[in-house]
C-alpha cells in the first residue's frame, strides 16, 4: 500500500515534469527588448495559475521568425499599411494622416483593447479604423478580415508592441466581459467543445500535429504560416468554430466582441506582440 | 424522369436495409455505467476498417486525441486523451462501444465528442445537422479495431 502510494507520487511528478512545453523556458527577445511570454494569471481567472504567450508553444523555427523583424512575413503587411496611411481615399479627401501626425499616435492603444466607449458601446480596433474611415473620410468601410484591415490593425497594434496587456473588466465592460465569459465555456457544434476544453483544459497537449496553446490573441493579428497571410481575431475565431463543426458567429458580431474583451483580458499581465508569428 | 423514379426507389431500398437492424442514435441503450451492450447493427465489426476510421481525419480521427502504437507509421499521435495501447486488456466491448458512442454517458464533462449522436447540440454546421460523426457501422468497426489493441 505504502509503495503503491510513492509509485503514484513518482509517477505524478513525471507526469509534471513532461508536460512542461518544449519552448516554455525560450526567452522572447524582438529587436533587443525581453518580453514577457508567461505571467501570473490575472485574478478573474479561476482554472489558470500561469498565462503564457502562444509564441512559447512553437517550434524553435517559428519562434526565430518573430525574433526578428526582417525575418517575420507580417512586416510586408505592415508596410502596406503604412502606405495606406498616407492614401487620400474618400469622398473628404483625407488619408489616415490628415489628422493623425504618424502611425505612433497610437501607442498604447492596442494594448487597451477591445473597450467599452462613453456611449456604453463595446468598441474594437477594427471598428475604430473604420469609424474613420466612413465618418471622417466618407470612404467605404473595409472588410473585417481582408488584407487592407489586418495590416492597418497590425501597423496601428505594432506601436504598443511590448506594452502589457490591461483590458478593462469591470464597471461599463462587466456585462461584455460576462458575456465572453459564458461564450467562452459553451459547449458548440458536432463536436461539441468549448474554447476551454483546448485552450484551458488541454493548452500543452499535442492535438495530433497542433501544440495546443492558451488561445491568447496578445499577439493578433498574427501571420499563420498555414495561411501567409495576417489573421484577425475574429477571423481565427471563426476558424476554431468551424474546426468543431460549429456555425461561426459573425466577425464584427455582439458575440464576438464580447468574446474578444473576455479572451483579451485572459492576457492581462502578458505583452503585446503584435504582429507575431505562428503556425 | 424515369432515371428520377429509378434513383428513388434504388435509395428507398438502401434506406429500408440500412435501418433494419440498425439502432438510430436517439435509441441506443446506454447501462447505469455508460456502457452499451447491444451492437449497434447487428453486423460483427470489420477491425481493418476500424483501423482506416480510427486514423481518418475527417471519421473517427482518434488518433488527434489518443496515442495508438499500432499506428506507429503516423507520424502524429495526440496527448487530449489517454493512450490506447492495451485498451482492449483494459474494457470490456460493450464499455468500448459506450465510450465510442457517447463517451460523456461514462466521463461526464469529458471533451471526447459523442460518436454516435445526431442531436442535442449547439450551432452545429449545416451540413453536419441532424448527423452523427460515425455511422452505426463505423462505430462497430473501430469496437471492433480497438478490442484488439492488446498489450
Amino acid at each position: 500500500m505504502k509503495y503503491n502510494s510513492i509509485t503514484a507520487i513518482v509517477a505524478g511528478l513525471v507526469v509534471v515534469s513532461t508536460s512542461a512545453f518544449a519552448g516554455e523556458d525560450s526567452v522572447l527577445t524582438i529587436e533587443g527588448q525581453e518580453f514577457i511570454t508567461q505571467a501570473a494569471a490575472p485574478a478573474h481567472m479561476e482554472n489558470v495559475d500561469t498565462i503564457y504567450s502562444g509564441w512559447v508553444f512553437r517550434t524553435d523555427e517559428t519562434q526565430a521568425l518573430e525574433m526578428d523583424d526582417f525575418d517575420n512575413p507580417s512586416f510586408v503587411f505592415v508596410e502596406q499599411a503604412e502606405e495606406l496611411f498616407e492614401t487620400v481615399d474618400g469622398s473628404a479627401g483625407k488619408a489616415c494622416v490628415s489628422c493623425h501626425e504618424s502611425p505612433e499616435a497610437f501607442a498604447g492603444l492596442r494594448a487597451k483593447m477591445p473597450r467599452v466607449n462613453d456611449a456604453g458601446e463595446l468598441e474594437t480596433l477594427p471598428e475604430l479604423i473604420n469609424g474613420c474611415r466612413t465618418e471622417r473620410m466618407g470612404a467605404e468601410a473595409w472588410k473585417w478580415s481582408g488584407g487592407q484591415m489586418s495590416g492597418m490593425l497590425a501597423l496601428v497594434g505594432l506601436q504598443s508592441r511590448g506594452d502589457i496587456v490591461d483590458v478593462a473588466i469591470d464597471g461599463a465592460a462587466a456585462p461584455f466581459f460576462e458575456k465572453g465569459k459564458e461564450l467562452y465555456y459553451t459547449r458548440v457544434g458536432q463536436l461539441d467543445m468549448s474554447c476551454a476544453n483546448c485552450h484551458e483544459d488541454n493548452y500543452g497537449n499535442m492535438i495530433r500535429a497542433d501544440h495546443l496553446s492558451q488561445g491568447q490573441i496578445n499577439g493578433f493579428p498574427t501571420y499563420r504560416l498555414k495561411n501567409t497571410k495576417l489573421n484577425t481575431i475574429h477571423g481565427r475565431f471563426k476558424g476554431c468554430m468551424k474546426n468543431i463543426r460549429a456555425t461561426p458567429f459573425k466577425e464584427g458580431g455582439e458575440e464576438f466582441k464580447a468574446l474578444e474583451l473576455y479572451v483579451a483580458s485572459r492576457a492581462n499581465g502578458l505583452m503585446v506582440e503584435t504582429p507575431s508569428v505562428r503556425n | 424522369m424515369k432515371l428520377t423514379t429509378i434513383t428513388f426507389v434504388a435509395g428507398a431500398t438502401i434506406a429500408s436495409i440500412a435501418t433494419a437492424d440498425t439502432v438510430a442514435p436517439g435509441d441506443v441503450k446506454f447501462d447505469e455505467y455508460g456502457a452499451v451492450a447491444a451492437s449497434l447493427t447487428g453486423v460483427a465489426g470489420d477491425p481493418a476498417n476500424g483501423r482506416k476510421v480510427f486514423m481518418n481525419r475527417k471519421k473517427g480521427n482518434c488518433l488527434a486525441c489518443h496515442v495508438n502504437d499500432d499506428m506507429s507509421e503516423q507520424s502524429f499521435h495526440g496527448e487530449v486523451g489517454p493512450e490506447l495501447n492495451g485498451v482492449g486488456d483494459r474494457w470490456e466491448t460493450a464499455e468500448l462501444r459506450g465510450i465510442v458512442a457517447n463517451a460523456k454517458m461514462m466521463f461526464d464533462g469529458t471533451i471526447m465528442p459523442g460518436f454516435y449522436k445526431d442531436a442535442g447540440f449547439n450551432r452545429t454546421l449545416k451540413k453536419f445537422a441532424g448527423k452523427s460523426i460515425l455511422t452505426a457501422q463505423e462505430v462497430e468497426d473501430v469496437v471492433a479495431y480497438i478490442s484488439t489493441l492488446k498489450e
